[in-house]
């Protein structure tokens, strides 16, 4: 098992954050969230080209880079934290569920980065629906893409990131795998945990920076035991939600008997504990976290969203009761 | 050896030499011959000790070995709770600050189970706050005498030494003026009486010191340097129980999700999900605990990151004793011979409270970990003497 970053992996790590903080700060995230097609394609093509993050887990020979899931999750949890705008979540579903069956029509354009893919999750919504250039649809083992299709943009509450409605024509079936189906559905558990992990580590970085500048009846907010101790509450569930994530990524490379389990107890922890702290963040940056201006809204909205984008929690934890044979 | 593998010969040990039999009559109130028979076989094995260095009589490997063994401990119940306050607090602090003498004369047969330590910090105005102690060292012909009163001392009705905080000094802020001591529990004035807890048996004592003498060379640190020996002595505290370490196990704990889910009706769908509620967080801080052992190989040291784990190991006793009463239902208030539920329920509030409560992890968590702006104190720069504490005056 292994729950610490290899060198490569912090190195990999150090190069997306500084890459997402000069080209997509908060500020650049606000105005492509505004931006008619929703993000900013300079990013994109610097995303996909320079750093290669497209094909990241895609194998060589459609090509990707090859890395595994613990290079995913590491990636992930700075483009969460970063909450980039568009469909790099998207894309990567997609990437994750044509790898498990072996296409090999779509997968050198998704490495490329000259593909945008989604997957329909629940038969009619789509992350970055109407800007994909394929949407594949599960229907219980089977997999279809399909280029066109009825696709109505949704107004929801993460502006960060957008969803469609969509209603899809026939498409062309590209596989038919129960298990492959199965592996992808745990696998996109463990990127949307990855995602999470970030979210949650940038909420408390931002309350635990201002509890250190901001200044109530004389002193530092940070110093009132009513504040320390929610955050350190806060940091106990980033310990164990990062333990969680390196664990289900390790399973989803090396360990495919341990996967379904890792997965859903990713999704069952990390999606309450993401919210959680995003929350606290908001609050205890009181009455300014409220405002349309501060960033800490922007957290919270993406920890919801994301809480339930692959079902309600009580989904994770009956499937976790049945793994455990409760 | 990597880490599997070591955890593999452990494991293989662990169930070759601990069959239940060396467990007879080892309660915390007696037993302590077999208990010691046990450690000597530990010490043998060179799982004793493992990561003091080699010349003291440790086997000179990482944190991440020890928690590795800690952690296969657990599924077994290990008679080594009179040594868990030694090898968790004591030895270290001496390994970290005790004189070449001191090392020689006491860290081996602390390994080998010859001698059990107790540790004297608390005092009944003085938990949290610690530095608050009022026991009294003073200079006398050849040493020190002691006088005062310590309390919650865990093994010190079978303790042959003590690590002990003193004050010795009250013109100077309270912690400028403490030094710790080894004490002979056996010197003349040294007095140990249990103290009843909640939950009906004597975990602790009390101990009260009327001018015990103390000679010179037990003297660990500096004088007036108690402070931070005794932080020394407190981060190991925090470490070792968070990961188990000295411990032992408990095996088949009945309030935990292995035992749970077969007493319990899982049939019931709020059960189950409490149930699963039970497993997550189990699963979450086993993997932390996990994930500082590994970086403990990789050199990151877990520091005041201890003390999170601690927390959550307090939390999750609260958590998981308060669940299994509440899901066993009425029949879960009648003891059982084997410690149901009543007997956790009652033994849990000791995890949140032991070792610091959970409201000081919380400050140490804040403080060391987030880097948080420190609570004004007052009690920093005035002179011990004119400090208002607890439990009379302070000079």
């Amino acid at each position: 098992m292994k729950l610490v970053l290899t060198e490569d992996q912090r190195e990999l790590r150090g190069a997306v954050r500084s890459f997402l903080a000069s080209v997509s700060p908060l500020s650049a995230v606000r105005r492509a969230a505004e931006s008619g097609i929703g993000h900013d394609p300079e990013v994109y093509r610097r995303l996909n080209g320079e750093l290669g993050l497209a094909g990241l887990i895609i194998p060589e020979e459609y090509g990707g880079a090859g890395a595994g899931y613990a290079e995913l999750a590491v990636v992930l949890e700075e483009t969460g934290a970063a909450l980039l705008p568009g469909p790099f979540l998207a894309t990567t579903f997609a990437a994750i569920l044509l790898t498990e069956v072996a296409d090999k029509e779509l997968l050198p354009g998704i490495a490329a980065g000259t593909t945008v893919a989604t997957v329909a999750l629940d038969g009619d919504r789509a992350l970055n629906g109407v800007e994909a250039d394929v949407i594949l649809a599960i229907d219980g083992a089977r997999v279809r893409a399909v280029r066109g299709g009825d696709r109505t943009p949704l107004t929801t509450l993460d502006p960060t990131r957008r969803q469609a409605r969509v209603e899809l024509g026939p498409g062309e079936e590209i596989a038919s795998s129960e298990a492959a189906v199965a592996r992808a559905r745990d696998l996109f558990a463990v990127a949307v945990a990855a995602e999470q992990l970030g979210v949650l580590r940038a909420s408390l970085d931002a309350i635990v920076a201002y509890a250190k500048v901001r200044v109530t009846f004389g002193r530092l907010i940070g110093s009132y035991q009513g504040v320390k101790h929610r955050l350190a509450d806060m940091h106990c569930k980033l310990e164990q939600a990062e333990s969680i994530v390196r664990h289900a990524a390790w399973a989803a490379d090396e360990a495919p008997g341990e996967l379904p389990m890792a997965a859903a107890l990713a999704q069952a922890y990390v999606g309450r504990a993401c919210f959680e702290v995003a929350r606290d963040n908001l609050l205890l940056h009181g009455g300014i976290g409220f405002t349309w201006e501060h960033d800490a809204h922007l957290y919270y909205k993406r920890a919801k969203a994301d809480e339930v984008l692959l079902g309600p929690s009580r989904t994770h934890r009956a499937r976790l009761a049945e793994l455990l044979e409760l | 050896m990597d880490l599997d593998e070591y955890r593999l010969r452990a494991r293989a040990w662990l169930e070759a030499n601990v069959t239940g039999a060396e467990v007879e009559g080892a309660s915390d109130t007696g037993g302590v011959t077999a208990a010691k028979t046990f450690m000597a076989r530990l010490y043998d094995a060179g799982y004793s000790g493992i990561t003091w260095p080699r010349e003291w009589g440790g086997q000179g490997l990482t944190q991440a070995e020890e928690r590795v063994f800690a952690g296969e401990a657990k599924d077994f119940t290990l008679p080594t709770y009179v040594f868990s306050i030694g090898l968790g607090m004591c030895g270290p602090t001496l390994v970290d600050l005790g004189t070449p003498e001191q090392k020689a004369r006491h860290l081996r047969p602390l390994l080998r189970g010859e001698e059990i330590w107790c540790q004297l910090f608390s005092e009944p105005g003085a938990g949290s706050d610690v530095a608050a102690l009022q026991t009294r060292a003073t200079p006398a012909e050849d040493g020190w005498v002691v006088n005062g009163q310590k309390v919650w001392t865990s093994v010190a009705q079978h303790a042959s030494f003590g690590l002990l905080l003193t004050r010795t000094d009250v013109d100077v802020p309270k912690h400028k003026g403490l030094s710790m001591f080894i004490v002979d529990m056996r010197a003349p004035g040294v007095t140990v009486r249990p103290l009843r807890d909640m939950t009906g048996r004597s975990h602790f004592n009390e101990i009260f010191f009327d001018d015990v003498h103390i000679p010179a060379e037990n003297l660990i640190g500096q004088v007036n340097d108690g402070w931070s020996c005794a932080v020394t002595t407190l981060l190991h505290e925090r470490l070792s129980i968070s990961s188990g370490v000295g411990m032992g196990g408990q095996k088949d704990n009945p309030v935990a999700f292995e035992s749970l889910r077969h007493t319990v009706d899982t049939a019931d769908p709020v059960v189950k999900d409490q149930l699963v509620e039970l497993y997550i967080r189990s699963r979450a801080l086993a993997l932390f605990n996990q994930r500082l052992s590994q970086e403990t190989k990789a050199g990151i040291f877990p520091g005041a990151r201890g003390s999170a784990a601690k927390l959550l190991l307090a939390e999750l006793t609260m958590f998981q004793a308060d669940l299994a009463t509440s899901l066993v239902g009425p029949e879960a208030v009648a003891y059982e011979d084997d410690g149901g539920p009543a007997e956790s329920i009652a033994l849990a509030p000791a995890m949140s409270l032991g070792g610091g409560t959970n409201e000081i992890m919380r400050n140490i968590v804040g403080d060391r970990v987030l880097n948080l702006p420190p609570e004004p104190r007052m009690d920093k720069s005035v002179p011990f003497r004119d400090l208002k504490v607890s439990g009379g005056s302070s000079a």
